[in-house]
């Protein structure tokens, strides 16, 4: 499909330029020019920026479609204008066999709507004992190892994981948290489950086990991506593992750069989350280290829950929320709140997550994969559960009033989303 | 930020969840009210008609038997219908859903819902989902709230001492896991007590405990010091023996009540306990049995102050 | 408009009932302005009894309309209900409920051998088949109005109408 993309403003988040411009599109790249495009596009009153990639979304294939299914949460993803994002292995059975994967993937393949990266299994059936054959599943497509949310065996299995990718040279994206410390909790360790009474996970649980990995991570060589830092402790240590130069890169997801344990209020159980919402120092903490490259990126930790995994007392929720299609408008919300130039904002979202992922996107320089999001940054958006395309309608932001709208999303040069 | 799921749109109570975040007009109305049940007792028709014809189920997913039992006794009191549901959740057999069962007993026509559940929060969930006419009244939810407790220990400690503003009170024992603490916690500094001490090991006083707005000790000799009411909380067994107390022994040489260490606080000062004792290990039988001890009276209050808290509810 | 002397009324409600009175008598008066009027006549007529006093919030009629009202205060009645002659005093009547929601509290106390209703004023307005057997003075009352009994320092009781308080 030749595309040609008129009037709108271009903002290029890898070369940092912001300006009006016309963008062309032949054969699933950008080009310089096309003489006689097929469709064009005007993009007036719009950004056009790379399309977004999200390190973390749940499409809850296989094993839980009655939560939601690739088709559901791949629509949300490109009505949200995410062109790019990796799945955790928490599937059911895990992403621990190249079979399931190589499947995963052609599915995704051919409902053409966003890429799909999986990430595999770093421990048989997850449960952080054996490992898996990575070489054989980086084979099928997986592009990191991963324990998502569930815990390794011991400190030793840890260091023989590492130990191994480090061998072939994969990434391993690891949750910092001591499944000890963290045994029962449910809420941040502080005032408020103490007086709400909920079972706490403190901050040294993540902050240890940070310690654990990046120590043996120096010891290694492995490159390590922490996933969905939550504490202000934790990015002092990722502070001195970048500056001793270690190849460790972070993230962390909407909900921690915006909320805290406060937003709890009377039990809301969309906010019971994987990591929990830790103290208003912590989320300032987070929102600066995002700010200035700390934490290399913002991802939607997108996970679907049903109506009957919410509607539980806190403690019994099953944890995590839907954010595919808030990425863009929390991303434009906090960039403004750190007064960040749009670039500098979307960069959060595009080629920092393309460089973890180890994929050439999030650029619009010629030659790049045509993989756009055109949106409206002042449109706003009142967040409404209902209307969202997800099938999971499990939102902390229900009823906020946002801005920023995706109009339409190209992936591989076809246009996969108007709106 | 939500409205108090609490109190309706007029700021009348319309489910008891939990004492904090009631204001203190609430609480001396349901103090006082109380106050005017309590002489039903002394009646040959020890009823009132208030509740007639409204249905209250008492929906236990924890069990117990003198929570419900005073419960059902002041809602009969109240000439009410009186339905109990006891719950058994056992994790390998999950049965119907929480609000599933609730609103089945919607369906019966349940005016009051007495509610007791191993998780804090379920009845604010509840409370979420019933009808306009349908009142939640919390029992005990998880670790956080158990607001008619609170209410009658409020009641107790108002009937001798009469004002809170010159009160020093002691909460001790495991605090950590106690909705009966930080609910008489709440409603003492909501009535203005100007001195609430917990008392306990660190591994029982819960993350930021200060900010409930007590002083921690340590040292329960120290605690105990002047103090004008001393509240001894349970300690389950469980607790016992594993990473968070060594034994019952020790527990008791340093953290139970005995008549020594009583003698640190002021002469007429009251004993209070919610019951069921451990004695011998939170407390010691001469001062449960003992003249400083207020426990029996406890349990009396507990139906006036059931009955109030049902009554208010019920016409709001 | 003037109202009636309420310390005349007393005394001759007094006057009234000091012949009718018998060895079972005993009489109780209802919060406010009934139990403020029974603590008068039970001192001038010099009751052997002791007084009782009621609170009919637990009785009302209007529960589900209006829920419970702010500051019930106690009940109490220190003699045996049963078999008395019993005296029930009140400040104003009016429609009749109050008078219904004591005699349902009264019976959950024993059976009396009789009630008589002794009022300092009648205002009209009966939506009850209830009449006081003694009754100080028939008022007429404006609409929008309401009849109140006030006690003023030093004790001294007295009549006042004032606007009736939305509900």
């Amino acid at each position: 499909m030749r595309l040609h993309i008129k009037n709108g403003r271009l903002v290029d988040p890898a070369t940092g330029k912001d300006g009006p411009g016309d963008l062309y599109i032949d054969e699933g790249k950008i080009v310089e020019r096309v003489t006689s495009p097929q469709r064009t596009i005007d993009a007036k009153g719009l950004v056009v920026a790379p399309g977004f990639i999200d390190l973390s979304a749940r499409l809850r294939e296989p094993g839980f479609e009655y939560k939601a299914t690739l088709e559901s949460e791949l629509d949300a993803a490109v009505a949200g204008g995410v062109t790019s994002l990796a799945c955790p292995p928490d599937t059911d059975p895990p992403l621990d066999e190249p079979g399931l994967v190589d499947m995963l993937r052609r599915r995704a393949l051919s409902l053409e709507r966003a890429r799909v990266y999986p990430v595999g299994a770093l421990t048989t059936k997850l449960e952080g004992k054996a490992l898996t054959e990575m070489a054989e599943l980086a084979e099928a497509g997986c592009v990191a190892f991963s324990q998502a949310n569930a815990p390794l065996a011991d400190t030793q299995v840890l260091w023989r994981a590492l130990q191994y990718a480090a061998t072939f040279g994969f990434a391993v994206w690891l949750r910092a948290e001591d499944a000890w410390l963290a045994k029962g909790g449910v809420a941040h360790d502080g005032e408020v489950a103490t007086r709400l009474g909920l079972p706490g996970i403190p901050g040294f649980a993540e902050t240890i086990a940070l310690s654990t990995i990046l120590e043996l991570a120096r010891a290694t060589g492995a490159r390590v991506h922490v996933c969905r830092l939550s504490t202000a402790g934790a990015v002092e240590l990722v502070r001195r593992a970048k500056a001793e130069r270690l190849p460790v890169s972070c993230d962390v997801g909407i909900h921690h750069v915006h909320l805290c344990d406060m937003d709890l209020g009377y039990f809301d159980a969309n906010c019971r989350l994987e990591p929990p919402l830790r103290s208003q120092r912590d989320r300032d903490a987070l929102s600066r280290a995002l700010a200035d490259g700390t934490i290399d990126c913002l991802c939607s930790d997108h996970t679907p829950v049903d109506d009957d995994g919410k509607h539980l007392p806190f403690a019994e929720a099953e944890p995590g929320a839907t954010g595919l299609e808030l990425l863009l408008p929390l991303a434009l919300k906090w960039g403004r709140a750190r007064e960040l130039s749009l670039a500098a904002t979307l960069e959060r979202i595009t080629c920092r997550p393309a460089r973890v992922l180890g994929v050439a996107a999030g650029s619009l320089a010629p030659g790049a994969p045509a993989d756009l999001a055109l949106f409206d940054p002042a449109a706003a958006l009142r967040v409404t559960p209902e209307a969202l395309k997800s099938q999971g309608k499990n939102t902390p932001f229900a009823g906020y009033e946002l801005q920023g709208r995706v109009r339409v999303t190209v992936v591989a040069g076809n246009v996969v989303y108007e709106g | 930020m939500q409205r108090n799921p609490q109190l309706n749109a007029a700021g009348e109570l319309q489910h008891l969840l939990s004492i904090e975040g009631l204001p203190r007009e609430v609480l001396l109305q349901i103090l006082d009210t109380a106050e005017s049940f309590a002489g039903v007792t002394e009646r040959e028709v020890k009823k009132v008609p208030i509740l007639r014809g409204k249905s209250v189920f008492n929906l236990f997913f924890e069990p117990s038997t003198r929570t419900r039992t005073t419960f059902e006794i002041a809602a009969k009191r109240l000439s009410a219908d009186v339905i109990n549901l006891n719950i058994a959740v056992s994790s390998q057999s999950k049965g119907e859903s929480l609000l599933d069962t609730v609103a089945n007993l919607s369906a019966m026509q349940a005016d009051i819902f007495v509610v007791r559940h191993a998780s804090s929060g379920a009845p604010y969930l509840i409370a979420r989902h019933v009808k306009p006419h349908e009142h939640v009244v919390n029992a005990g939810d998880g670790r956080h709230a158990h607001p008619t407790q609170g209410l009658l220990d409020l009641f107790t400690i108002r009937h001798y001492k009469k004002d809170f503003s010159r009160l020093i009170v002691a909460v001790v024992g495991d605090v950590l896991h106690s909705r009966v603490a930080r609910s008489l916690i709440h409603g003492l500094t909501t009535l203005g007590a100007p001195e609430v001490r917990v008392i306990g090991p660190q591994t029982l006083l819960p993350s930021g405990v200060e900010s409930l707005g007590v002083r921690v000790f340590h040292d329960m000799r120290a605690g105990l010091k002047d103090c004008d009411v001393v509240v001894m909380l349970r300690l389950q067994s469980e607790r016992m023996g594993g990473a968070l107390l060594p034994s019952a022994q020790e527990y008791f040489k340093n953290y139970g009540l005995t008549g020594e260490k009583l003698r640190l606080a002021r002469p007429d000062a009251i004993v209070m306990h919610p019951g069921p004792m451990n004695r011998g290990v939170e407390i010691d039988s001469t001062v449960a049995d003992g003249p400083h001890s207020v426990i029996l009276p406890q349990v009396t209050f507990g139906i006036a102050v059931r009955m109030a808290v049902m009554s208010i509810v019920a016409g709001n | 408009m003037k109202l009636p002397d309420a310390e005349k009324l007393c005394e001759q409600l007094a006057a009234e009932l000091k012949p009718r009175l018998g060895p079972k008598s005993a009489m109780i008066g209802l919060y406010t302005g009934g139990a403020w009027l029974a603590e008068r006549l039970h001192a001038m007529l010099a009751l052997a009894e002791p007084l009782g006093l009621m609170d009919i919030a637990f009785y009302r009629d209007d529960y589900h309309a209006q829920g419970l009202h702010h500051d019930p205060k106690r009940t109490r009645i220190p003699f045996d209900v049963n078999g008395r002659d019993l005296l029930l005093v009140d400040d104003v009547l009016y429609t009749g409920r109050t008078v219904r929601a004591a005699m349902n509290e009264l019976f959950d106390y024993g059976r009396p051998a009789s009630i008589s209703l002794v009022v300092l004023a009648d205002r009209g307005g009966r939506e009850l088949p209830i009449c006081a057997q003694h009754c100080g003075a028939r008022v007429e009352v404006p609409a929008g109005m309401r009849l109140r009994l006030n006690r003023l320092a030093g004790g001294k009781l007295a009549l006042a109408l004032e606007p009736e308080r939305a509900a």
